[in-house]
């Protein structure tokens, strides 16, 4: 029951879900106190491996990490032996040799949290994100933050219909949500064209039932609950998966009065980083109906409820972070 | 004179299937007879091959044996070596060398320095183009002159429509077949596995079936328009099965191998980013797998090649993405094709075929089988013997094999090169190289 390690939500069990879930709920109120620290992770080491660009996932661990007094390092491959040619293996050996309690990892490479679980046997690692497989915590945050709008506990949170809407076939945010989902018991949409909804996600070999492909975005989030917007991979427009971005903005991209008319009730979801006027305008962005911010706050509840399980070895128990509370009031 | 006597003789060329004695006399083949049927008071020695089953050495046209340029994966003394203990006696080595093979010169390096270590015969496959590079077309007459048997840019495709061509009209005059590694580059992208559910689970670059396919059927028409010969490299696809099918139904001269590895595995493999599952062409389905076993039932697939791919431990221990393709193959071919012959999917004359004598014939090699005046390239296998695939037995330098510990039923006990027992049970009993050391 008790996590080692963080890889993906693929292999979480249901029951591992949902305590996560609801003991990150219990870490919000942390981060809205005046001393935004608590002693839970006092003598603990974290390393923040951060190998891909990130501003928010990075900020958001070390944040973390601070809050729960955890002695917390980030390292970067700008500046790090990274830099000196050092394979990912290496790199991680060096740094489990000094004795780190989690090592969080962002990595280009699918599967890299995996190949150090293997490898690093007595870190516990967190994938932050590893190229386009899964990105456990944004799916962790996007549903707390369902929890917190729809005023509802983890077991709750199911019967809903989740529209995610743009890249999905190179979105690691989107495989982490669509597995939650899954285990969550709600329906999930992919809503885009054809090449960057490939027909295999809609399988049943692997993914999960419960999936319909909509190549329509109108018809993709109709009635919809939830509405995640993706961003468009800029970096990716030389691969023509789309003919433009005008042309994809304009049949994809959401809008205030796309949603008042397709999805008047739908909350909408972005992980972030926007490109406003492109899969989302900016009205949108921080309109009532929209959860950007709360996302990002909530990101620090979940990845304090992640560093808090992997650290003290319980689980995700609710009984040290209440002592916590105690402590502190 | 050497008379091996009491095996179970499987010959397709002489449509042996039985027990029968075999006479060797310097160096080939004198006769195969039913047993007791020859004198044994004129012979050297007498081989007691009870319960053994004894076939024509093994060829395998689809090696790689890194030597020159990547000596630390593989050199052709140790890759010879793995040949032989698999139960090959001829192998031909792909030029993706480095330099690559696609000169005289290094073909010659290749020929003179495998003559030298005299285990298995090695024969040099020739680039299509200038250094592999899909731009220019390789010296192929200077080529063959110096040992080539086949020009191959395997690895990567001949992607210019045009090279490829003229490249079959030049290689007919020569009656070589070019060894295709068929591979549309702009679709596979550097796919890491088969593009699936797996992959799009796993978030791994797809690499999928129709990239194979495509390149299938442009020389399939580029065979038949010019007359030239295609061999297909490592088929892994049902379509591309299909395609061939049909391509000698309408009598173009093409040909096909399939490797062991897309024989018995599947995407399956890959399981949680496992480097070993990690080759070019990848793992496909199980329907491939099928596919691909009833064509070489059938006869669309005319040999099996191991694709003996060496690599280094650290080229693998990485990032999936980032690992190297391929596995090694020299040893293992043999015992998963005769699992195929247990399971009852291919027939034990059928299984000799596709190792042996058919992959000969297309290449064009010595290697003809145990009739009488052929050369006496020959193993005794043991079909109730098991053993472990581990350091214990592994000749090459690299170990990146998905079979690594596997065990397996049915070993070569001897091999006979030109009449000369290179190898019996476990040890080289003549090995230059050894001697060198």
């Amino acid at each position: 029951m008790s996590l080692r390690h963080l890889l993906d939500i693929r292999s979480l069990t249901r029951e591992q879900l949902l305590s996560l879930l609801n003991d990150s709920k219990k870490f919000v109120e942390v981060s809205r106190r005046s001393i935004k620290k608590v002693p839970a992770l006092r003598g603990k080491t974290v390393i923040n491996l951060f190998l891909e660009a990130s501003t928010r996932t990075r900020a958001s661990f070390e944040i973390a990490g601070k809050r729960l007094s955890a002695d917390t390092i980030n390292l970067t491959a700008s500046g790090s032996s990274v830099q000196k040619g050092e394979g990912l293996i290496d790199t991680a050996k060096t740094l489990e040799a000094m004795a780190p309690d989690i090592l969080v990892i962002r990595h280009p490479a699918s599967g890299a949290p995996h190949i150090l679980a293997e490898r690093i046997p007595k870190t516990s690692i967190v994938n932050a994100g590893d190229g386009m497989h899964e990105h456990p915590t944004q799916a962790l945050l996007d549903c707390l933050s369902l929890m917190e709008r729809l005023n509802r506990t983890a077991e709750e949170l199911s019967g809903l219909t989740v529209a995610i809407v743009g890249d999905i076939r190179h979105s690691r945010v989107a495989r982490s949500n669509m597995w939650a989902h899954r285990l969550l018991g709600n329906s999930v949409r992919l809503v885009g064209p054809s090449t960057l909804v490939p027909d295999e996600f809609a399988g049943s070999q692997y993914f999960p039932g419960g999936v319909t492909i909509h190549h329509d975005l109108a018809e993709g989030i109709e009635g919809a609950d939830v509405v995640m917007v993706l961003r468009m991979q800029m970096e990716r427009q030389h691969e023509s998966f789309v003919p433009s971005l005008d042309e994809y903005s304009r049949y994809y991209g959401l809008s205030v009065a796309k949603l008042e008319r397709f999805a008047p009730d739908a909350v909408v979801l972005h992980p972030g980083p926007a490109n406003r006027g492109i899969e989302i305008n900016g009205a949108l962005l921080y309109d009532k109906r929209s959860l950007v911010s709360q996302q990002v706050e909530f990101g620090v509840a979940v990845r304090m409820a992640v560093l808090f399980s992997l650290a003290t070895g319980k689980g995700a128990l609710p009984v040290e972070p209440q002592s916590v509370e105690g402590h502190t009031q | 004179m050497i008379l091996i006597r009491g095996a179970f003789l499987i010959d397709p060329v002489g449509g042996y299937e039985g027990e029968y004695d075999l006479l060797i006399d310097r160096g080939v083949v004198e006769d195969v007879d039913s047993p007791g049927s020859f004198d044994s008071a004129s012979v050297e020695r007498i081989v007691e091959a009870q319960g053994k089953w004894i076939f024509p050495g093994l060829v395998d046209v689809h090696v790689h044996l890194r030597e020159p340029g990547q000596e630390w994966k593989e050199t052709i003394a140790s890759g010879v070596r793995a040949a032989i203990r698999g139960g090959y006696t001829s192998v031909c080595a792909m030029p993706n060398t480095s330099p690559a093979m696609d000169n005289a010169e290094v073909v010659d390096f290749v020929v003179r320095k495998s003559k030298n270590i005299g285990l298995a015969r090695v024969y040099p496959i020739g680039a299509i183009t200038a250094g592999r590079a899909g731009k220019l077309m390789a010296p192929f007459r200077e080529m063959k002159d110096a040992g080539a048997v086949a020009f191959s840019d395997d690895g990567d495709p001949v992607f210019d429509s045009g090279i490829m061509r003229r490249a079959l009209q030049y290689a007919r005059d020569l009656g070589t077949p070019l060894s295709c590694h068929e591979e549309d580059k702009c679709l596979s992208c550097s796919g890491a596995m088969n593009e699936s559910e797996l992959s799009f689970q796993l978030g791994l670059p797809g690499w999928p079936k129709i990239a194979e396919e495509v390149m299938i059927a442009r020389d399939i028409e580029l065979a038949r328009d010019t007359g030239g010969k295609v061999h297909f490299c490592h088929v892994t696809t049902a379509r591309g099965v299909e395609l061939i099918r049909r391509a000698k139904e309408d009598g173009i001269l093409v040909s096909a191998e399939v490797t062991p590895h897309h024989l018995l595995l599947t995407e399956e493999c890959v399981g949680r980013y496992d480097t070993s599952a990690k080759m070019s062409p990848p793992l496909r389905h199980s329907e491939d797998v099928a596919a691909l076993r009833k064509g070489l039932e059938d006869g669309t697939i005319d040999a099996v090649a191991s694709d003996h791919a060496p690599h280094e431990a650290d080229s693998k221990d990485k990032e999936f993405s980032e690992a190297s393709m391929g596995i090694l193959g020299l040893q293992t071919s043999l015992p998963i094709v005769m699992d195929l012959v247990r399971a009852g999917e291919l027939s034990r004359v059928r299984a000799i075929q596709v190792l042996s004598t058919q992959p000969a014939s297309l290449f064009g090699l010595e290697a003809c089988g145990l009739r009488k005046g052929a050369q006496a390239d020959v193993v005794l296998y043991d079909p109730a013997a098991s053993w472990k695939f581990d350091e214990t037995v592994n000749e090459s330098l690299s170990r990146n094999s998905p079979f690594w510990g596997r065990e397996f039923t049915g070993a070569v006990s001897s091999v006979f090169v030109a009449g000369q027992e290179v190898f019996h049970e476990g040890v080289f009993t003549h090995d230059r190289t050894a001697k060198a050391a």
